[in-house]
């Protein structure tokens, strides 16, 4: 083995790609959630429609989603192995015990799980659709488009929709809320001056970034009485 | 040893040897005095099973101060017990009520193999240190005082990390049974001294590679350990070990 994969493969090594994979998907997240607020505005989803058309068309955001896909492959097959390796160093439990750590801390592999299976359903209800199967196009600006605003309106019309969206977003911050400062220690980067800004930071993005996707559903269902 | 009047109920890990499956036994110690400390009861209870003409439980202990990392004991689901900052001889039984049940498991982790009862095999610590847990200097003559400039800060850091005890709470106490808080202690201890710097890095790396050669687990960050440890040894400490680590291997030759 050679000194690279040695070093990925060391416990400490396989910590090092979640957290650098996990910052990645953080990073997406924020571009995802910024585009996505655009449907806030009250132009019928013109504005979102337009977004989502240079994203969808534009050759460095399409290679951008190739690297994403692989980045979310890697951090979901790396937690499975870190899980299974780390329920290796105790076969045998305890018949008694008390927890001394947050309970979302302990439980990333199953906040993860729900996350993904979400995100199999979301892919299926936009990214198959905008990308493969095809949407009801519109005419902006002289220009035709996919109306991805009209998707998402008729999605978040179905009341179990949208309950199923702000669990996820729910699960996703509890995931958020020990993933961010979590990566930043396995980085090293632990520090009197620093750390209580990065925890400000976790709990501010954790908070607010879920929050809005769940509004995105929420929004739309409510306008649509 | 001062008679009380307290009774407790004991639910204790009983196993032969290594690969005997083990069973929990349950006994009754009267009398016991708030002021006894914990082993001091397992003592009194023990003089009763041996009186009986029956095995004795075996547990790890040595000074009884506090300071050798030799007694372990997952009480009530907590290393050490309910304390925060003290181990399990320190631990007094005024901390329980007259008539609790107390459950006392051995630590658990595939590293620390049962041994008997309540003993586990730490040796895997020991091979840890091996591996470089140490500087290589030759023997002689102390130095002159201040001959070696060292910041303050430094060396309260280093003395903080210095006082693990190396009892193995941290693994015990860690959903993964990780040893990253006591490899972390124990690097950065060395890694914050001048005495330290020529083997810093291959230090690091050895010390790592023999902790995952042992079978202990990812650390995830959950900061159990830190909370269990009797020496409140800090996450920091688990940061420098990943920043020197990320070193050794990317930019030194280690």
């Amino acid at each position: 083995m050679s000194w690279f994969t040695q070093t990925l493969t060391s416990t400490l090594g396989k910590k090092m790609v979640m957290g650098i994979t996990g910052l990645f998907l953080m990073l997406f997240l924020m571009v995802h959630c910024g585009v996505n607020a655009l449907v806030f505005f009250p132009d019928d989803g013109e504005m979102f429609n337009k977004a989502a058309h240079f994203m969808g068309t534009n050759f460095f955001i399409r290679l951008g989603e190739v690297v994403l896909f692989l980045g979310l492959i890697w951090h979901v097959l790396q937690s499975v192995r870190v899980t299974l390796t780390n329920a290796k160093a105790r076969p045998e439990g305890y018949a008694k015990f008390v927890n001394s750590s947050p309970w979302y801390s302990r439980s990333m592999g199953l906040l993860g799980t729900l996350i993904l299976i979400f995100l199999i359903i979301h892919l299926a209800h936009f990214w198959v659709k905008s990308r493969i199967t095809g949407l009801e196009e519109i005419e902006v600006d002289g220009v035709l488009m996919d109306s991805l605003y009209a998707k998402m309106v008729d999605t978040f019309s179905i009341l179990w929709v949208v309950i199923l969206y702000v669990l996820a977003m729910i699960s996703l911050a509890y995931h958020l809320l020990h993933g961010f400062q979590s990566a930043f220690q396995t980085f090293g980067i632990n520090h009197k001056k620093y750390t209580p800004l990065i925890q400000i930071a976790g709990i501010i993005y954790s908070i607010l970034i879920p929050l809005l996707f769940a509004a995105m559903p929420i929004v739309m269902y409510l306008r649509g009485y | 040893m001062s008679h009380g009047s307290m009774k407790i109920n004991l639910k204790v890990w009983r196993q032969k040897n290594a690969q005997a499956k083990g069973n929990f036994e349950d006994h009754i110690v009267n009398e016991v005095s708030p002021d006894m400390s914990f082993l001091e009861m397992i003592d009194v209870l023990n003089e009763s099973i041996v009186n009986k003409g029956d095995e004795p439980i075996a547990f790890d202990h040595d000074c009884r101060e506090g300071i050798c990392g030799t007694c372990s004991l997952y009480i009530n689901g907590r290393p050490h017990g309910p304390l925060e900052g003290v181990t399990t001889c320190q631990l007094h039984m005024r901390s329980f009520n007259d008539g609790d049940t107390i459950t006392v498991e051995p630590w658990r982790a595939k590293a620390f193999p049962v041994v008997r009862d309540l003993v586990v095999d730490r040796s895997a610590f020991d091979r840890i240190i091996a591996a470089g847990g140490y500087i290589s200097v030759n023997t002689g003559n102390a130095q002159d005082a201040n001959c070696l400039p060292i910041n303050k800060e430094d060396a309260d850091d280093a003395f903080m990390s210095a006082s693990c005890i190396g009892c193995g709470a941290c693994v015990a106490a860690c959903k993964n049974a990780s040893a990253m808080l006591f490899v972390a202690a124990k690097v950065s201890q060395l890694a914050k001294l001048p005495q330290g710097q020529p083997e810093r890095y291959t230090r690091v790396a050895s010390m790592v590679a023999q902790m995952d050669k042992e079978g202990f687990g990812a650390c995830t960050n959950t900061g159990a350990c830190s909370a269990e440890c009797p020496k409140e040894i800090s996450l920091t400490n688990i940061a420098q070990l990943n920043r020197d680590y990320m070193r050794a291997k990317f930019l030194e030759n280690a």
